[in-house]
């Protein structure tokens, strides 16, 4: 739900329902990097409504875009994060099997 | 200033073509490290703005190609149980959403109602049903589907577990563990309605279509036999059924899938000035995880030497000693040593893909939401 003015679309809230500081820590470091965001911050209204208000205000491109392009920025970073890792495990297991194998041979 | 004039001088000589300005290095070490002083750490606070530098012409922003280069991930440890890896050039935010999904946002199955048939035992119903809850049972969340209020009961979103003890008169009394918790692949075996009613079939309080053990290959029982559930006296008797769905960890703490999961800093620790003799001896002994160790010098003396900086604790005991203003303590602000201990229902490195999976759904939502 975006909170802003039709008039400025550079400024406005965004109260996104069901999340927390999961989200809204990792969406607010992401877009604190793009070039394009003059502020940006999140707030829990209350710790018992499920509810997060991010704020964003840019240098001129629409609100909601930039916000988009976080957020779809922040999925390419988890999907990267996801195939690194899952590359780390199989060459580890790769590697300690190896060495085992190694240890093999040595004992013979 | 001075350093800036320097610097600008410095970039006219350069070849035209130089475009990365870089930091002052007291500027760099705010920005990369955390510095822990011995009251307290300062600059705790990261520098994530893009345009923080502006004034000095460092751009700090930071593309999705920027982070693809610098991030690594360098695993230390990996067994079926725990596993311990390194995540180099992610900030703390996105380390500590993966940390917050671990510990309450990835599915697991865990014994939801109990149908108590009869309890002699000392421990009151809801205890005995508490301790239920809590056992970890072996059973992949990720085949199971969520049971809402409306949903009946079948083999798709419920395993069916029967728990039925007794201890004779005139015997020892005996210890209830969880490897007594029988698993029921067919479905539920108590009747819901009286039996006066008519009919060969008796409709129980779970609808199995076909038994669990052609869907599942493995069976589905609790993954540590030995856990004490409850103790019975002679004469004493517990006799239940019990249903395990699939939750999340922050409905509550039994369908957390880690045992925990947590993150440090790699620490970093500098010596600004050479410690030599006696007071290097006296460092190493001070020092519980042995970080530094003596290096000896050619003609008899001896030399401090950070041996193993990332055994370090905080504790703090190296700076606050005589000595203690040559070092320096640090945290590096992008590495994080992360540690998951898995409770049993999936091995860790499939714990840490599916948290990573389940961020991204919460993007796409959030996406989907505003187109």
């Amino acid at each position: 739900m975006e909170h802003g003015s039709v008039a400025d679309a550079s400024a406005s809230t965004f109260s996104i329902v069901e999340e927390d500081h999961t989200l809204a820590n990792s969406v607010r470091f992401v877009l604190n990097q793009d070039p394009r965001v003059a502020f940006c911050g999140y707030s829990i209204p209350h710790p018992a409504d499920n509810k997060v208000n991010i704020r964003v205000q840019t240098t001129g491109d629409p609100a909601r875009d930039v916000l988009k392009d976080a957020l779809q920025n922040l999925v390419v970073m988890c999907q990267h994060v996801r195939g690194t890792f899952d590359n780390a495990v199989d060459g580890y297991r790769a590697n300690k099997h190896a060495e085992e194998m190694d240890v093999d041979e040595q004992q013979k | 200033m001075p350093k800036k004039g320097a610097k600008k001088a410095k970039e006219m000589d350069d070849v035209p073509d130089q475009q990365e300005k870089k930091l002052p290095d007291y500027l760099e070490l705010q920005r990369t490290r955390v510095a822990c002083k011995a009251d307290a750490p300062i600059h705790t606070q990261g520098f994530q703005y893009s345009g923080a530098y502006a004034a000095m012409g460092v751009d700090n922003s930071m593309s999705v190609e920027k982070f693809r280069k610098n991030f690594k991930i360098e695993i230390n440890r990996l067994t079926e149980d725990d596993m311990e890896f390194d995540m180099i050039g992610v900030d703390a935010s996105i380390a500590n959403a993966f940390r917050r999904i671990l510990i309450a946002e990835v599915p697991t199955m865990a014994i939801e109602k109990i149908f108590m048939v009869d309890n002699t035992s000392v421990i009151a119903d809801e205890v005995l049903s508490h301790r239920l809850g809590l056992i970890p049972l072996d059973a992949d969340p990720r085949r199971f589907d969520y049971m809402s209020e409306n949903d009946v009961p079948n083999e798709r979103n419920t395993i069916v577990y029967k728990l039925h003890v007794s201890c004779e008169k005139g015997s020892q009394r005996i210890t209830v563990k969880s490897g007594e918790l029988e698993w029921l692949p067919e479905g539920s075996q108590l009747n819901m309605s009286s039996p006066a009613q008519s009919g060969d079939k008796q409709k129980t309080f779970t609808s199995f279509s076909q038994s669990q053990k052609e869907i599942y290959e493995k069976p589905l029982g609790v993954k540590f036999k030995d856990i004490t559930i409850a103790r019975l006296g002679p004469g004493q008797a517990i006799e239940l059924e019990a249903h395990a769905v699939k939750g999340v960890g922050k409905a509550h703490a039994k369908w957390s899938p880690v045992a925990t999961a947590w993150y440090r800093m790699l620490p970093e620790v500098v010596l600004l000035k050479e410690i030599e003799g006696d007071d290097a001896e006296e460092l190493v002994k001070k020092c519980p995880v042995k970080v530094f160790d003596i290096e000896d010098l050619g003609n008899g003396g001896k030399r401090a030497v950070v041996a193993k900086p990332r055994a370090c604790t905080l504790c703090r005991e190296c700076v606050m000693c005589p000595t203690g203003e040559h070092i320096e303590l640090r945290r590096v602000r992008d590495h994080f040593i992360f540690t998951i201990e898995s409770t049993g229902a999936m091995p860790p490195e499939v714990l840490f893909t599916e948290a990573v999976k389940i961020l991204e759904e919460k993007c796409e939502r959030v996406i989907a939401e505003l187109s």
